[in-house]
């Protein structure tokens, strides 16, 4: 069984992170709408899966958030992708298998993945 | 919503925008397969006028679309299978929603996956003090977020992605557990 003991040797791991790394300038902002109908349409996977990945990748300049309602019901679920300098990126009608490609081409080489996105499903 | 646990997240998320500090979601199971499923907040809370209306799926404060749904399909789902929404909820002080659900009645959703929506609704607001509990004749599965910032101390934030999936295996474990020992039965 999971313990709080594991918790307590993930925080010393993770200071130890902290301590080499310093702050971070160039923040990336993953946003996923979690209102009722990004919910219904799957946005829990979709977020479980973004910060698996990112954790499985250990990307520490990456921050993953939930919003509310993003506005177009049938394009749920919607994750809105921020990189600093760069336009906003809005994908559409995401699935977890989606959210490796993002990760490794938008988030670590900045390439949108253009076929996810909303001007892709417009 | 296919699973309770999705109603649950979905509620959960108004009490969030209600800017509740604390959040207490309880899940208790008896013998003869009745669930009662209770999500509490102090958040702002509403009106009685308000009240009376808001499982109705056209009240609504959000300005995004003129319907709210949360709360009309979590009614749908409780009394779909012969159980009961009640709400209570005072101004300034808070909102209590309550739901029943036969278990063993042919429209009852599946539990789904609890353990991902607690960790979710941590992971979303990491500074809110959530309390939560899952008690079934086979036992209990329970996280209080107040005994994780003991062990994390102040600059490891609930929301980092290594915290998140330690949250959603810890709880997993304890509901694989719970859901075993009933089966058993
Ligand atoms: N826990 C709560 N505390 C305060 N207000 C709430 C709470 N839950 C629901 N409400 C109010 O009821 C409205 C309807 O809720 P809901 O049915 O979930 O639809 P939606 O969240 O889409 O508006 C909300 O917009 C909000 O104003
Ligand atoms: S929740 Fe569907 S458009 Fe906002
Ligand atoms: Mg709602």
């Amino acid at each position: 069984m999971k313990s709080l003991e594991e918790l307590r040797a993930i925080r010393e791991k993770m200071k130890q992170q902290m301590d080499l790394r310093g702050p971070n300038e160039d923040n990336i902002r993953v946003v996923v709408g979690m209102a009722t109908c990004g919910i219904a349409a799957g946005a829990r996977p979709v977020m479980a899966a973004f910060l698996d990945e990112i954790e499985k990748r250990g990307l520490k300049n990456v921050t993953v958030s939930q919003t509310g309602c993003i506005g177009v019901c049938r394009l749920e679920p919607i994750v809105e992708v921020f990189v600093p300098g760069e336009e906003k990126v809005t994908y559409v009608k995401m699935k977890p298998d989606m959210v490796p490609a993002i990760v490794e081409q938008h988030l670590v080489n900045h390439n949108v993945v253009t076929d996810y996105t909303i001007g892709a499903a417009e | 919503m296919k699973e309770l646990s999705l109603h649950i997240l979905d509620v959960a998320q108004n009490s969030v925008s209600a800017g509740a500090s604390r959040l207490d979601i309880t899940l208790r199971e008896d013998a003869r397969g009745w669930l009662t499923v209770t999500i509490a907040d102090n958040g702002r809370g509403m009106s009685p006028d308000f009240l009376a209306r808001v499982t109705d799926p056209f009240t609504t404060t959000r300005t995004t679309r003129k319907v709210g749904m949360g709360l009309a399909l979590y009614l749908l789902a409780a009394e779909q299978t012969g159980g009961r929404l009640s709400i209570d909820s005072a101004q300034g002080q808070g909102t209590t929603v309550t739901a029943t659900f036969d278990r063993n009645h042919l429209d009852c959703p599946p539990l789904g996956d609890l353990a991902g929506t607690v960790a979710l609704l941590i992971q979303g607001s990491p500074e809110l003090e959530l309390h939560y509990c899952h008690t079934a004749p086979g036992g209990e599965a329970e996280l209080s977020t107040v005994e994780l910032k003991e062990v994390l101390g102040d600059d490891i934030s609930l929301a980092e992605p290594e915290i998140f999936a330690w949250i959603q295996n810890y709880l997993s474990e304890q509901e694989a557990q719970l859901e075993g020992a009933v089966q058993e039965r």
